[in-house]
C-alpha cells in the first residue's frame, strides 16, 4: 500500500511528469521515422517486382499471340526451369495446371484477373516453407489462366530486419527512461521533502526554521537561499508587529484607563452641573488624544504599507518646508525660539504633499517641544535647512536642545519610543515614526545627528529631475 | 510651556488672552449665536441609524431642519426632490454609494453644496470624494462642532459676501483689492497670511470657523500640525484688530473654533 501511494506520488511528481512526456514524444519522432524509412524501402521492393513481373507479363502475352498455347506452354516450362525464376503457372479454364512451377495454389486466385499478395509453395521444393509472393494474373483467349509472380520474401526479410530492434530498442528506451525518471524524481522529491517538512513546521509557528541549503549551488540551494531571505524579513516583520502590538496595548490602555477613572470619578463625585460640564470635556479630550493617536497609527501603517504612492507628484520640498516653517514661527517665538529657514529653493521631489508636510511639521513641532535650551532667559534656535545637491534634496532641522544620546537614535524611530526626559511632554511617540516612514515612501533616507549642542535630523530625498511649474504645487503664491 | 498641549480645545483657552465671558459663545449647548436667524433644511444620508439619530437631534438643538435617508437610492431621491441647503452624505451606504450619489446628482444639474462623511480619511481619498464632485470631505469620528461649523460654511457658500471686494464687521474694513485692512479708518497693517486668515474669517462673519477649517483654506494644509499652531496665529491677528477698538470682533467659540462677529449688532 504505502509502496502504491509512495509510486503514486512519484508519477504525479512535475519531474516524473517531463521526463515521462520527453519519453513519449522521443518515441513517436524515433517510431515515425524508422516506419517511413521502412515503408519506403517496401515500396520500393514492391515496385521493382511489379514491373518486372509487368514486363514477364508482356513477353508472355506476345509468346501467346505469336505461336499460341503450344508455344505459352513450352515458354512456361523453359522458364520455370530457370534459377532465380519467379512464380509461372498456366492453367486451362478450370484450374487444371498446364505448365509453371507453383504447387498447392487454391484455385480462387486464379478465379479473377489483377494483383494480389499470396502465400505459396513452389512445386520444385516441397520442403521449403510457404513463401510470400507478389503475382498478376491474366487471362488469355480460350479461357487460359497464366499467373506470374516474384518472390518478395526479400521484403519481408527486410521488414523483420528494421521491425525487430525497433521494437527492442523502444523498449529499453521506455525501461531506461522510467527508471532515470524514478531516479531523477526520487532526489527531487527528497529535497522538495524536506523543504515541505521545513514550511510546515515554520507554518506551526517555528518563525526561527531556515530551509536546508546542500551548497551545491543547484537552482534548489537558489530557491531554498531566497526563501530563506524572506524568511527572515517575515521574522523581522513579525517580530516588530508583536512589539507594537505590545506597545499599541499598552500605550492606547493608559489613556483609556485614564479615560475611565475621570468619568466614574464623575460619575461619583460631580455635583454642580459644571463639574459634569468639566468631566465631560475632560473625556472628550482624552478621546480626541486617542483618535490621534489612532490615527497617527494607521497613516504610519498605511505610509509603510506604500499607500499613497499613486498620489505622489512633483512637489516643491522648499515652499512646503518655508510654508511649515511659517506656519510654526508665531509658535517657536512664544517658546523663546527663533526658527531661522535657510532654503535654496526650489527643491523639487516626486511625493505626496500633504504626507511630506506632516513630516516636517512634525520634526518642526519636535525642534519646538524640545530643542529650548537649558538656560532660561536665553533664546534657542532652530535652524531649517533644504538645499540640492546633485541628485539628491537635503533637508535638516536642527534644535540647539538636549538632544538625543546616541545609543538612542535609532530606537525613537519606533513606534511608541519615548524618552524618559519627554515623557512628561505631551506625544504620543508616533511622531519619528511616521518621519521615518514617510521618508522611506519617498525613497530617501534619514538620519539622527548631534548638532552640538541639539539634535539634527537630516533627511535625503531623491530629486525630481524635470523642473514642473512650481505655482502647480502652491496654491498659496497666488494670494502672497 | 504652558500651551504645549495635546487637547487643542484646553489649549486654546490657555493661550488666548483674558476675554469676557460675553465673547466665548458656546455651540455646544446649541443656544449660541451660531444658529442665530438662520435655519438649514439639511439632508443626512447615512445608514448607521444611530449615528443619523444622533445628528438628526444635535442639528435640530442647532435650530436646522434635518431629514434622514437610510440608504443611497433613498437619498437620491429625497435629494432631487430638492429645497436642501446641505447634503451630508457618508461615503459607504447600502445600494447606492456615497460618490456615485453624488456624481449622479451632479449629472443632473443639481448643485446643493455636499459634505461628505466618511471612515476612510487619508489623502487620497479626499481627493476623490472631491473630485465626485463634494464639496468638503470630513473623516470620522469627528466633532459635531467642526460638522456644524462646515456645514454652516458650505450653506452661506456662494452668498453675496462672496463677490464683493470689500468685507465689513463692525468698524474692521477688509479690501480683497487693495490688500488694505482699516479699523475704525485706521489702517492695520497685516503679514500676507495674516491677511488671508482675516479674509477667510470675515468672509464667513458669523460663523463659527474651526481650527482645521483655518488650516485647511488659509494654509491649504490637510494634515494634522499637533499642536495649536492657529491659535497664535489667531492670538497675533486678534492683537492687531482687536487691541485698543472697541467692540471686540474675533471671538474665540469654546471647543469648536472662532468667530468674527460684531455682538453688540
Amino acid at each position: 500500500m504505502s509502496f502504491v501511494t509512495s509510486l503514486g506520488r512519484l508519477v504525479r511528481t512535475t519531474a516524473f511528469k517531463l521526463i515521462a512526456a520527453y519519453l513519449l514524444v522521443f518515441a513517436v519522432f524515433a517510431g515515425s521515422l524508422i516506419g517511413y524509412l521502412g515503408w519506403h524501402t517496401q515500396r520500393l521492393v514492391t515496385r521493382q517486382a511489379s514491373e518486372s513481373i509487368q514486363a514477364d507479363t508482356d513477353f508472355m502475352k506476345s509468346q501467346f499471340e505469336r505461336g499460341g498455347i503450344s508455344r505459352l506452354v513450352q515458354v512456361v516450362n523453359r522458364r520455370s526451369r530457370a534459377p532465380d525464376a519467379g512464380l509461372l503457372l498456366l492453367t486451362s479454364f478450370n484450374g487444371e495446371p498446364l505448365a509453371g512451377n507453383v504447387l498447392n495454389l487454391p484455385l480462387n486466385f486464379l478465379s479473377q484477373e489483377g494483383w494480389q499478395e499470396i502465400d505459396y509453395l513452389r512445386s520444385d521444393d516441397a520442403v521449403r516453407p510457404p513463401s510470400r509472393a507478389l503475382v498478376h494474373v491474366i487471362y488469355l483467349p480460350g479461357e487460359f489462366r497464366l499467373l506470374i509472380g516474384r518472390d518478395i520474401v526479400e521484403r519481408e526479410e527486410l521488414r523483420k530486419i528494421i521491425i525487430g530492434p525497433v521494437v527492442w530498442g523502444l523498449a529499453l528506451l521506455v525501461v531506461l527512461g522510467v527508471a532515470g525518471g524514478i531516479f531523477v524524481t526520487r532526489r527531487v522529491l527528497k529535497r522538495i521533502d524536506q523543504m515541505t517538512a521545513t514550511s510546515e513546521s515554520i507554518m506551526a509557528g517555528n518563525l526561527s526554521g531556515r530551509l536546508s541549503v546542500a551548497g551545491t549551488g543547484d537552482e534548489f540551494d537558489r530557491l531554498a537561499l531566497s526563501l530563506n531571505a524572506m524568511l527572515e524579513r517575515i521574522e523581522a516583520l513579525m517580530i516588530g508587529l508583536k512589539q507594537v502590538s505590545d506597545n499599541i496595548a499598552h500605550d492606547l490602555k493608559t489613556p483609556l484607563t485614564r479615560l475611565r477613572n475621570r468619568a466614574e470619578d464623575a460619575l461619583r463625585t460631580a455635583r454642580t452641573e459644571d463639574d459634569w460640564r468639566a468631566a465631560t470635556e475632560q473625556t472628550i479630550d482624552e478621546s480626541d488624544g486617542l483618535i490621534r493617536t489612532f490615527d497617527a497609527l494607521l497613516m504610519i501603517a498605511r505610509v509603510e504599507a506604500g499607500q499613497g504612492q499613486s498620489a505622489m507628484r512633483p512637489v516643491d520640498l522648499a515652499e512646503t518646508a518655508t510654508g511649515v516653517a511659517e506656519l510654526y514661527e508665531p509658535l517657536a517665538d512664544e517658546q523663546g525660539l527663533d526658527l531661522d529657514v535657510a532654503i535654496d529653493g526650489p527643491l523639487m521631489v516626486r511625493g505626496v504633499r500633504e504626507l511630506l508636510g506632516q513630516a516636517l511639521s512634525n520634526l518642526v513641532d519636535n525642534a519646538i517641544k524640545y530643542g529650548a535650551p537649558d538656560m532660561p532667559g536665553e533664546r534657542g534656535r532652530i535652524v531649517i535647512a533644504a538645499s540640492r545637491e546633485g541628485d539628491t534634496v537635503r533637508l535638516a532641522v536642527a534644535d540647539g536642545g538636549a538632544g538625543i544620546p546616541p545609543e538612542e537614535r535609532a530606537r525613537v524611530l519606533q513606534r511608541f519610543v519615548r524618552l524618559e526626559k519627554s515623557r512628561t511632554q505631551p506625544g504620543s511617540g508616533l511622531g519619528l515614526s511616521l518621519v521615518a516612514a514617510v521618508v522611506q515612501l519617498h525613497g530617501g533616507s534619514i538620519r539622527l545627528e548631534d548638532n552640538g549642542p541639539g539634535l539634527r535630523v537630516s533627511i535625503e530625498l531623491p530629486a525630481e529631475l524635470e523642473v514642473a511649474d512650481p505655482g502647480a504645487t502652491s496654491p498659496d503664491d497666488a494670494a502672497l | 510651556m504652558p500651551y504645549i498641549m495635546s487637547q487643542p480645545t484646553s489649549a486654546a483657552d490657555s493661550l488666548r488672552p483674558p476675554v469676557r465671558p460675553a465673547d466665548v459663545a458656546d455651540v455646544s449647548t446649541g443656544s449660541g449665536p451660531s444658529a442665530e436667524d438662520f435655519t438649514m433644511r439639511l439632508l443626512i444620508v447615512e445608514d448607521d441609524r444611530s449615528a443619523a439619530d444622533y445628528l438628526r437631534k444635535a442639528f435640530r438643538e442647532a435650530g436646522h431642519i434635518v431629514d434622514i435617508a437610510g440608504d443611497g437610492e433613498e437619498g437620491l431621491a429625497l435629494a432631487l426632490d430638492g429645497g436642501y441647503d446641505v447634503l451630508v452624505v457618508d461615503r459607504m451606504l447600502p445600494r447606492r454609494d456615497g460618490l456615485s450619489l453624488i456624481t449622479e446628482l451632479r449629472g443632473r444639474g443639481d448643485a446643493t453644496p455636499v459634505l461628505i462623511l466618511s471612515a476612510l480619511g487619508q489623502v487620497d481619498d479626499r481627493v476623490t470624494g472631491l473630485r465626485a464632485g463634494g464639496d468638503d470631505y470630513l473623516p470620522k469620528p469627528y466633532a459635531f462642532s467642526e460638522l456644524l461649523a462646515r456645514v454652516e460654511a458650505l450653506a452661506r457658500r456662494g452668498g453675496p459676501q462672496a463677490a464683493d471686494t470689500v468685507y465689513r464687521v463692525a468698524n474692521l474694513e477688509l479690501d480683497r483689492l487693495a490688500h488694505r485692512v482699516t479699523r475704525a479708518g485706521q489702517e492695520i497693517v497685516l503679514q500676507p497670511r495674516e491677511f488671508r486668515l482675516l479674509e477667510y474669517l470675515m468672509r464667513h462673519a458669523g460663523q463659527v470657523v474651526t481650527r482645521t477649517m483655518l488650516l485647511e483654506n488659509v494654509w491649504d494644509y490637510h494634515f494634522d500640525p499637533q499642536t495649536n499652531v492657529i491659535d497664535v496665529h489667531v492670538s497675533r491677528l486678534r492683537s492687531k484688530i482687536d487691541k485698543g477698538f472697541d467692540p471686540p470682533l474675533l471671538h474665540t467659540v469654546r471647543g469648536a473654533g472662532y468667530v468674527v462677529r460684531d455682538i453688540a449688532r
